[in-house]
């Protein structure tokens, strides 16, 4: 695979919480059209690799490379404008916003977003909602929302972080069809899972992480091979 | 004299008049605090040494430049919006990150400074403002004569001010701004340049205090103490508003205009403590203000 097609690289990428030193030198990478997973318990670092790729924690040093551009001295607000879309664990909808002002609040980063008339055809529920406030809004709905108004900025390079915590069965299958929908129109998706269930089926490659390093590597042709390791790490 | 139920009605309606006046002002004043609170988390003491500076603006630049009125209310805002930004971008960003405390004394050292600076340069005794030819003169009311500049004020305060409202409410840059008081750093997540919002609202904050002083000008004497005076009765409507609510500040600095003038009109010797009542029982009963949220 040829490096123009490596939407993020990551080397030695150390993260630090004030004192803290979270992420001990990681290295990784994502290629155009790819859907990895980070894997690992709690605390293992997983949340902060994101946050860090958004410039969004205390301090970072190494070098994350977006799109070709190297971006570990960017201020935050720029990240985005390479085409990143961010969704936190805890989802961040605007509770002075309703559902249309969530939606429509992320500026385009790229041209080729998607329109609102697909994004309420993906999420039906959101258009029936859309002049509820945002946080009036179930879960599973808050979720989809998360997502869609980084769908519709234009982002192609998602970083999606415990999208499936907490959901019904049936909001976690439908989020499962989404994102394979956008990995069919090209995207990007870094994706930090709890439920293995969810990300082994969709994801190309996972990183287990533990105590902020990236232990191990798992294609996903390998996962019967190793699950006896997986298992080790993560506990399931 | 016309009198209803032993009510001097041209009495009532005068310092009604005098109420909605200095409401208007209140509503001016409290409406530029609640915006940079919402936003900045910062008490902006020097609120009101702005609006004095607005007014004294006004008057050097009618005096010394031959700058009328009209002029003014374009410029001065624009002045004192540009000293709010540099304020904001070389004073209160590099403690941005610590205890509020620090921001509160500031601000409240820098209104000190501006009130020694213009007491120093032009005495305390108060300058006169001449009222736009545009606007002098009144009209007869059944109960009362209402002069032009005083109905000017009215109008344009509450025009202003339910202008600001609206664009914070309706428009995507007031989206902008609600996201950005609620979490400022997904707004950066998501490629707006908070920092950049965060500097042209505190100018325009304290530009919304430079109109009220260009407006205050001719109704006031142009005095170093003017904002000082006015600044505490402020603080007390934005309490009782609730802090941070764009609507209740407006509203409430209204309000408290005609619970002044009514005062003065049934019992003058509260008219200076009413708002302060006000607020204490405001705050005894429903302590995130009027219309603030409970936390």
């Amino acid at each position: 695979m040829s490096a123009g097609d490596e939407k993020i690289r990551i080397s030695d990428l150390h993260a630090f919480y004030g004192e803290s030193h979270i992420l001990h030198g990681i290295d990784m990478h994502v290629s155009q059209g790819e859907l990895v997973t980070l894997l690992g318990r709690n605390g293992a670092g997983r949340s902060t690799t994101l946050r860090s790729i958004m410039n969004m924690v205390g301090r970072r040093t190494g070098q994350i490379n977006i799109n070709g551009r190297e971006t570990i001295g960017m201020p935050a607000h720029k990240i985005a404008h390479l085409g990143v879309g961010f969704c936190p664990e805890e989802r961040a909808i605007f509770s002075s916003l309703n559902v249309e002002e969530n939606l429509m609040l992320p500026p385009a980063v790229r041209s080729d977003g998607m329109s609102v008339e697909e994004i309420y055809e993906m999420f039906p529920n959101l258009y029936e909602r859309r002049t509820s406030q945002g946080t009036r809004l179930s879960g599973g709905e808050q979720q989809m929302l998360a997502l869609a108004r980084i769908l519709r900025s234009g982002a192609n390079i998602l970083l999606l972080d415990e999208i499936t915590e907490g959901l019904a069965p049936v909001i976690v299958k439908k989020l499962g069809e989404v994102l394979m929908r956008l990995k069919e129109r090209g995207l990007t998706i870094l994706l930090v899972e709890q439920n293995f269930r969810f990300a082994a089926p969709i994801a190309d490659r996972h990183y287990v992480m533990e105590h902020g390093h990236i232990v191990e590597e798992v294609h996903a042709q390998e996962l019967e091979a190793k699950s006896e390791m997986l298992n080790t790490y993560l506990g399931v | 004299m016309v009198t209803f139920l032993g009510i001097n009605l041209f009495g009532l309606s005068g310092q009604l008049l005098v109420g909605l006046i200095n409401g208007s002002f209140y509503a001016l004043l409290s409406l530029g605090l609640a915006i940079i609170f919402g936003l900045l988390k910062i008490i902006n003491f020097a609120q009101g040494a702005l609006y004095m500076v607005g007014a004294f603006i006004a008057w050097m630049a009618l005096q010394y430049m031959g700058i009328n009125y009209w002029a003014a209310l374009i410029i001065v805002p624009l002045l004192v919006g540009v000293i709010g930004v540099l304020m904001e971008r070389y004073l209160l960003r590099p403690i941005a990150n610590e205890d509020h405390l620090y921001s509160l004394l500031l601000t409240f050292g820098i209104a000190l400074i501006l009130q020694g600076a213009f007491t120093h340069g032009f005495g305390s005794s108060g300058l006169s403002y001449a009222i736009p030819a545009e606007l002098k003169g009144g009209t007869k009311l059944p109960f009362m004569y209402l002069p032009n500049y005083r109905a000017w004020i009215i109008v344009a305060s509450i025009t202003v001010c339910f202008g600001t409202w609206w664009m914070i409410e309706k428009t995507k840059l007031g989206a902008y701004l609600r996201a950005g008081t609620e979490n400022p750093q997904m707004m950066q997540a998501f490629g707006i340049n908070v920092p950049l919002i965060v500097t042209l609202t505190f100018g325009f904050g304290v530009a919304l205090a430079g109109l009220a002083g260009v407006m205050a000008a001719p109704v006031y004497a142009v005095s170093p103490e003017m904002g000082s005076n006015m600044l505490i009765v402020v603080f007390a409507i934005v309490v009782i508003g609730g802090m941070g609510s764009i609507g209740g500040a407006i509203l409430t600095g209204l309000g408290m205009g005609v619970v002044e003038g009514l005062t003065k009109y049934f019992y003058p010797e509260a008219s200076t403590t009413i708002i302060f009542l006000v607020m204490v029982v405001v705050l005894l009963l429903k302590p995130a203000g009027l219309f603030g949220k409970e936390a």
